[in-house]
């Protein structure tokens, strides 16, 4: 069925590049993009694990508070003396599972990951812009990982500041309150950073010079699309952080004062700086802060659009306005930050236009919505697992677009700031949401990326338990921000009016639920490995009867992707159930002899 | 904006030209005697290289001046903040870096152009020249410091001069970066490289050259005005 797509196709021919040949040379320094996306992958499902670990732990500390956990005790002698969770080891587990999560795992997999594998053979180029470049973006990766687990085993611990670094608790140095955890994450999420401005740099480069013939940005796929926008978000974001982190590390350890206020007493002692404004590291960070949101959110977007129209057998539901709401979301993206701050002291006029704007970005957010929706309406839908996890990204983006609308208001957001309410905004939508795309992405490409098929029973199991769980999980904070329970808090069962309201039991429910959840997991990895090596082998190009140019070339593809020939592109990404064509899809090298019959009587 | 496309043609030699969508303004041919018309030679570089490099200079530039709008708004709000707000004066030394780079311009401009021409000789010796410039203009910031320290003003002595070495040690932080792709870009044009190599790396470098130079006259009158 599938031969029929390529034999008779255009091609340019181009140079072929030379395989390498010693395992270093093709596994560990790889400049090929297909090597480094999965390099990107494994630190992310490494990074993964260790996150939902250390969110374990937290959820531990909160229902049994004085409970003692005799391997703990033996692991941290400082956090956990004869096993129980001091406070603060409650908050570096916090600050270390967001700071994990965020950066290692939402912001690598997506886009380092899936983007690095898939973006250069979906627009028909032998490997990125700038192969050694991309080399450098994951090594410089893979050492900002190194740095953020140092902070880990230095004398304090891991720091304490969550995930946004707020100062000047994150700008006191080791002499006052803890060790060098802070600094140590600083300088990881600097290289991070780095890392990420020269990956952003290379996709743009490659999307814009290295596209097939025929291939215009309007006939990209989707998930071409944000990842773009994604990469020119990362490169106006990324520098803001850089340059906030630098000023973080001056204020810690060179005596400057830049975010540390005058008049500061700490632990009773008068911290000599002057000046300096916590408020300002905020308005940089969260300049950074919301574009990273979408950082993480809009690859799992643009994976969701492909594959809904993949297993629907529909073209995209107004691909123009899906591109156009890319943008959109995009844009608005920087100019909402302030929506973090409406409890840090702004003017209510500020207030009022940072939540104007806010509100703008649910309307293409909507146009996505209801477009995914109009996508499934009508199709010949199929359900094989990547559009199960698919239509839960849907399901999940629903549910934690709606809380946002109330966060958005600073009245509303007056009382639900720094409640759970909060926390079951940003995991559904942020979090879980992103989480979902990937395990979808990777049901959906494991076959090209390895050759074998994922085992579906196993992938089925594991998405129920998973999206049941995380609903189990996170649906009930929505009750406790209303209590109200405020987050960050490592004790809460002694609180009478939380008792009342029946705190207590329901987090006890949450941690069953996230045990459970995360016990569900290994069910995922187990699904990985064993599909790796023992998988149904996937003989065909195309198993998935997709359009796009991946599945043009065999499972997993030659080194240098098309194996020097270049297909030439005709048509748009999502040509889908076309009348009176051969077969039901029409892949991006096709021409149109090659779809439709021939008119009678020529 | 158009999507419809004329049916695709292939064309004999598409490994030859630059790309036509990228718009053909200002675009020199180019002849490269490492391709031609190749037999068994081994090619040369994709031309398309040129652009691509051009292309990524553009991008990454995109991405520094975001971190120094960090800096200046950070910079803007601090001065605004507390009464420890000292005005530093600059140390004199600044403008002979200001000249040095300024000059240095000129001299990557003349490069270029030369390059363009295929003047080996000169393209050498402005190339060679832009370097010294380069580097001289670090030796001369490093003075300034010092000058700046013999006066007993560091980092820490108040906001700012805290904002004056953070901008001068980023901004020479990026220079170092042009320095060592102008040693790269000296070294091309010094071994018989292939030509599109060299107009990649002499006018990407050049591009680069430009905008520190531009950025370093911006933090200049940033430090001399927002006092």
């Amino acid at each position: 069925m599938t031969e029929v797509s390529t034999e008779v196709s255009e091609y340019v021919e181009v140079h072929r590049h030379p395989e390498p040949t010693s395992f270093i040379s093709k596994w560990i320094f790889s400049v090929d993009h297909k090597v480094i996306g999965i390099q990107y992958i494994l630190l992310a499902v490494v990074a993964v694990f260790i996150g939902m670990g250390l969110s374990l732990l937290v959820r531990m500390r909160l229902v049994w508070p004085g409970k003692s956990f005799a391997l703990l005790g033996d692991l941290f002698p400082v956090g956990a003396p004869d096993g129980v969770m001091t406070p603060e080891f409650y908050l570096s587990m916090l600050t270390m599972h967001g700071t994990i999560m965020v950066f290692m795992v939402l912001t690598t997999a997506p886009q380092g990951g899936f983007g690095n594998y898939m973006l250069p053979i979906q627009i028909g180029a032998a490997d990125m812009a700038f192969p050694r470049l991309n080399m450098l973006s994951f090594w410089t990766t893979f050492l900002s990982f190194c740095a953020l687990m140092m902070a880990f085993l230095v004398e304090g611990g891991a720091p304490i500041s969550g995930w946004t670094a707020y100062p000047p608790l994150s700008a006191l140095n080791a002499a006052t309150v803890g060790g060098t955890g802070q600094d140590w994450w600083i300088i990881s999420i600097a290289l991070f950073c780095i890392a990420s401005l020269l990956g952003a740099l290379n996709f743009i480069v490659t999307t814009l010079e290295l596209r097939a013939k025929g291939l215009t940005m309007m006939r990209l796929p989707l998930t071409v699309w944000t990842w773009f926008v994604t990469a020119i978000l990362g490169l106006l974001a990324f520098g803001v952080l850089l340059a906030a982190g630098v000023l973080l590390l001056l204020d810690r350890n060179l005596g400057t004062s830049f975010f540390i206020p005058a008049g500061l007493v700490i632990n009773d002692q008068l911290i000599d700086r002057s000046g300096g404004s916590p408020i300002l590291w905020q308005h940089l960070f969260w300049f950074f802060g919301h574009p990273e949101v979408y950082i993480a959110i809009l690859p799992g977007m643009g994976v969701t659009s492909h594959i809904l129209a993949t297993f629907a057998r529909k073209a995209v539901f107004g691909y123009k306005a899906m591109v156009y709401a890319i943008c959109a979301i995009g844009s608005l993206g920087f100019v909402v930050w302030g929506h973090h701050m409406f409890m840090s002291g702004m003017s209510p006029y500020s207030a009022f236009v940072f939540s104007v704007l806010t509100m703008c970005i649910g309307v293409p957010s909507a146009i996505k919505t209801f477009n995914w929706i109009g996508t499934l309406w009508g199709g010949k839908l199929r359900f094989d697992s990547p559009m199960l996890y698919s239509i839960a990204f849907v399901s999940l983006f629903v549910t934690g677009g709606l809380s946002g609308i109330f966060l958005g208001q600073p009245t509303i957001d007056f009382f639900f700031h720094d409640t759970y309410f909060v926390v079951a905004h940003f995991h559904l939508i942020m979090g879980v949401a992103a989480i979902f795309a990937m395990f979808s992405g990777l049901t959906f490409w494991f076959p090209k990326m390895f050759g074998r098929m994922m085992s579906e029973g196993l992938s089925k199991i594991h998405f129920w338990i998973t999206f049941i769980g995380v609903y189990a999980i996170f649906g009930p904070m929505h009750y406790l921000g209303m209590l109200p329970a405020p987050r960050r808090y490592a004790e809460m069962t002694g609180v009478d009016f939380l008792a009342a309201g029946g705190a207590n039991e329901i987090q006890y429910f949450i941690t069953i639920a996230a045990m459970i959840t995360i016990t569900a997991q290994l069910i995922f990895l187990v699904n990985l490995l064993w599909s790796l090596f023992k998988g149904k082998v996937c003989t065909e190009d195309n198993p998935w009867e997709a359009t796009t140019l991946e599945w043009t070339v065999p499972s997993p593809p030659p080194h240098d992707n098309f194996a020097g020939k270049i297909p030439t592109v005709h048509r748009g990404a999502y040509d889908f159930s076309l009348p009176n064509a051969k077969r039901d899809f029409a892949m991006q090298c096709n021409s149109d002899e090659m779809v439709y019959e021939p008119a009678s009587g020529d | 904006m158009s999507t419809t496309l004329a049916p695709p043609v292939v064309e004999g030699d598409q490994h030859e030209k630059p790309r036509s969508h990228t718009g053909g303004g200002g675009f020199p041919p180019i002849d490269s005697p490492g391709s031609g018309d190749g037999g068994s030679r081994p090619r040369g570089p994709d031309p398309s290289a040129v652009i691509r490099y051009k292309l990524g200079v553009w991008v990454g530039i995109a991405g520094i001046v975001m971190i120094f709008a960090a800096f200046t708004s950070a910079l803007v709000v601090r001065s605004g903040l507390g009464g420890d707000w000292t005005p530093i004066d600059i140390p004199h030394i600044l403008w002979l870096s200001t000249a040095l780079l300024l000059a240095s311009s000129f001299t990557i401009e003349k490069a270029k152009r030369l390059l363009r021409k295929d003047a080996e000789e000169g393209l050498r010796l402005w190339l060679g020249v832009t370097l010294a410039f380069g580097a001289a203009f670090i030796v001369s910031q490093w003075i300034g410091w010092q000058a700046l320290a013999a006066d007993g003003i560091y980092m820490a002595s108040n906001p700012s001069s805290s904002f004056f070495y953070l901008l001068t040690v980023a901004h020479a932080a990026h220079i170092v970066g042009g320095v060592l792709a102008l040693t790269y870009a000296v070294f091309r044009v010094w071994s018989p490289a292939v030509w599109v190599t060299r107009q990649a790396t002499v006018e990407a470098t050049a591009i680069y050259w430009h905008f520190m130079d531009g950025l370093w006259v911006y933090l200049l009158l940033l430090l001399m005005f927002w006092r």
